[in-house]
């Protein structure tokens, strides 16, 4: 660790891997319940342990962004952060008021925490993945605006680099479109336009700047190849993503009031969108491939090899699967939705976090640059138990996507929705079995930061 | 890649193929906002529709179904539910006939406990929903 004052990253991405264990284990309750209706019924219905399971996963993903940036602003701009106090008073007010939130979802009814949290007086709730009472969603603005404060003054004072600012510019993008969450009209057609701003053009947009930027550090870091020939591909990919992602939001609006000719907007440039994530893919593995030595922390290479194939099959080519409007108009709100959905945010958001957690938390931790051969070894192990379970939560959810896209809208005899559900309930005992898989490999990711050893030789 | 590619190129073109495509999409945008008014059914929000929105939103619907597609894939589509149903007292009777402790072994939708006027609000934002001009979809009644 070059700077002290990176160390503020840790708080935060101890909290992520805590939030991460919550959000799986509220994954395993829903997939329980896809199958045994009236498990933990009325206690936990299935709305609540899916607001759990998403929000939760929003929020360690983005104590993974800041714990991001707080390790890699300082030792990029080359300088000490600008204020480490805000920083961790950030972390505090950020857990508790994250905690708190999810408490109320838990404790009380939905409808009894929108009246105590006074949602009449400006309503943002009950809408997907903005659940939040407005309280939260204003807290939410308070971190984001003092940590772009914090990290902006940081880079003011130091160097400028491509990554930084990149970064910078993701992290921005972020807390500006998610002004949009309070933006909801009456009108539906208005209110579902508008949730895209946030929702789309944060995964498919501004994240994916962040994601590159983050990839671009640890492997300038991990390779030793040139910072030039790196930032320039960091710059191709991130062009290639807002080229297409931006007009590519259009692949939301085929069937939601909007006008018909979204069908063609969106088609075309989401069809584009798998570029940039397969360009990542090449960029990795050339990079690794090009190295000037070969870095003590191998486990943090494979999560950066693997973020950039995951993201580009979740992303990239689930969804492409879906993408053109012709075939959306039979699996749009399927499992298909499902699958990708998994895929591409553990692919791309929640590996991106564990790569630089990985990267990281090593030297956090007062070693040189890499846990013990044996402990990376544990952390290689939750990587692919993880990772191939993911996928084959990906593939028996689109079994069971294809079949309900067939069954209830593609044949001439289409079957009611819970007539279908009965027929998937294989799938998804399976996808529930993948998940278990999923949850031993995240016990294995936590146990590998306990196991000791030396830490193997700089090569 | 290659040496004649430089670095400021590609920068260049990150800046400028954001901003110009950003303007497209604004410009999509504010013509999809004049567009509008022919396809989303705005005439028909009145305040009970306004006010069943709120209910569909304070009780997180949306964490089961899906509204024109969008939402959660545990319970049916909604977008169309009042053409499948037939009528809005249909909806209403089955909103408030959820059993409290649900099914045995099987999903079921909660008890909200909500009032004559809250039943009527969200049963009207439901017509309201399925007047929306979709573009035909979902494909077919079951949604």
């Amino acid at each position: 660790m070059q700077y002290q004052s990176q160390a503020v990253a840790k708080p935060y991405f101890i909290a992520a891997i805590g939030l991460f264990v919550g959000q799986i284990l509220f994954g395993l309750i829903m997939g329980l319940q896809y199958v045994v209706g009236d498990f933990l019924f009325p206690e936990i219905p299935f709305n609540v342990a899916r607001m759990v399971h998403t929000n939760l996963l929003i929020v360690w993903v983005l104590f993974g962004f800041m714990g991001a940036a707080y390790y890699l602003i300082p030792e990029e701009s080359e300088t000490e952060l600008y204020s480490p106090k805000l920083a961790l008073l950030m972390f505090w007010v950020f857990l508790v008021a994250g905690a708190l939130t999810i408490l109320g979802y838990l404790l009380v009814p939905y409808a009894k925490l929108a009246e105590m949290t006074g949602n009449s007086l400006l309503p943002t709730m009950g809408r997907e993945f903005l659940e939040q009472p407005t309280i939260t969603k204003i807290g939410i603005v308070i971190v984001a605006l003092a940590f772009l404060y914090n990290i902006g003054m940081t880079v003011l004072k130091g160097r400028k680099t491509v990554i930084n600012l990149i970064l910078i510019l993701g992290l921005t993008g972020l807390a500006v479109f998610f002004l949009f969450s309070f933006y909801n009209p009456e009108n539906l057609v208005k209110d579902k336009f508008y949730w895209w701003w946030v929702v789309h053009l944060w995964v498919e947009g501004v994240w994916e700047l962040i994601l590159g930027s983050i990839l671009a550090f640890v492997l300038i870091k991990t390779t030793g190849v040139d910072r030039e020939v790196i930032e320039k591909w960091l710059y191709v990919i991130i062009a290639l993503a807002l080229i297409t992602g931006i007009v590519g939001t259009g692949h939301h609006y085929y069937w939601i009031g909007t006008p018909e000719y979204w069908q063609w907007w969106g088609s075309v440039f989401s069809a584009m969108e798998p570029l940039p994530f397969f360009m990542m893919t090449v960029f990795a593995f050339n990079m690794v491939n090009q190295r000037r030595r070969n870095h003590p922390n191998q486990a943090a290479v494979l999560w950066a090899l693997g973020t950039s194939v995951m993201a580009f099959l979740g992303a990239g080519v689930w969804g492409f699967m879906h993408t053109l409007a012709p075939v959306n108009y039979y699996t749009h709100g399927t499992q298909i939705t499902a699958a990708h959905g998994h895929m591409a945010f553990y692919g791309a958001y929640a590996m991106i976090v564990l790569t630089i957690i990985s990267y990281s938390m090593p030297m956090m931790n007062g070693r040189k640059a890499a846990n013990s051969g044996k402990s990376q070894i544990v952390e290689m192990w939750s990587f692919w138990l993880m990772t191939v379970s993911m996928v084959f939560i990906t593939l028996f959810l689109t079994g069971a996507g294809v079949l309900q896209t067939y069954m209830q809208r593609y044949t001439d005899d289409p079957q009611p929705f819970m007539v279908v559900q009965e027929r998937l309930e294989l799938f998804y005992w399976m996808r529930e079995v993948a998940g278990l898989v999923f949850l031993i490999g995240l016990v294995l990711y936590i146990i590998s930061f306990f196991v000791g050893g030396e830490e193997p030789e700089q090569a | 890649m290659s040496e004649t590619f430089t670095k400021s190129m590609a920068r260049n073109i990150f800046y400028g193929g954001s901003l110009f495509f950003f303007l497209l999409f604004l410009a999509l945008t504010f013509d999809t906002e004049s567009a509008l008014p022919d396809r989303d059914n705005r005439a028909a929000i009145t305040e009970q529709v306004a006010m069943g929105k709120r209910v569909w939103e304070e009780n997180d619907c949306v964490g089961c179904h899906t509204l024109l597609g969008e939402g959660a894939y545990f319970a049916p589509e909604l977008g169309n539910v009042y053409n499948r149903f037939g009528s809005t007292d249909a909806i209403k009777a089955f909103i408030a006939s959820r059993p409290k402790d649900g099914v045995p072994g099987r999903r079921s939708m909660p008890q909200f406990n909500l009032s004559e006027e809250e039943l009527d609000a969200v049963a009207a934002f439901l017509k309201y929903t399925s007047e929306i001009n979709t573009n035909n979809w979902p494909p077919n009644i079951q949604g």
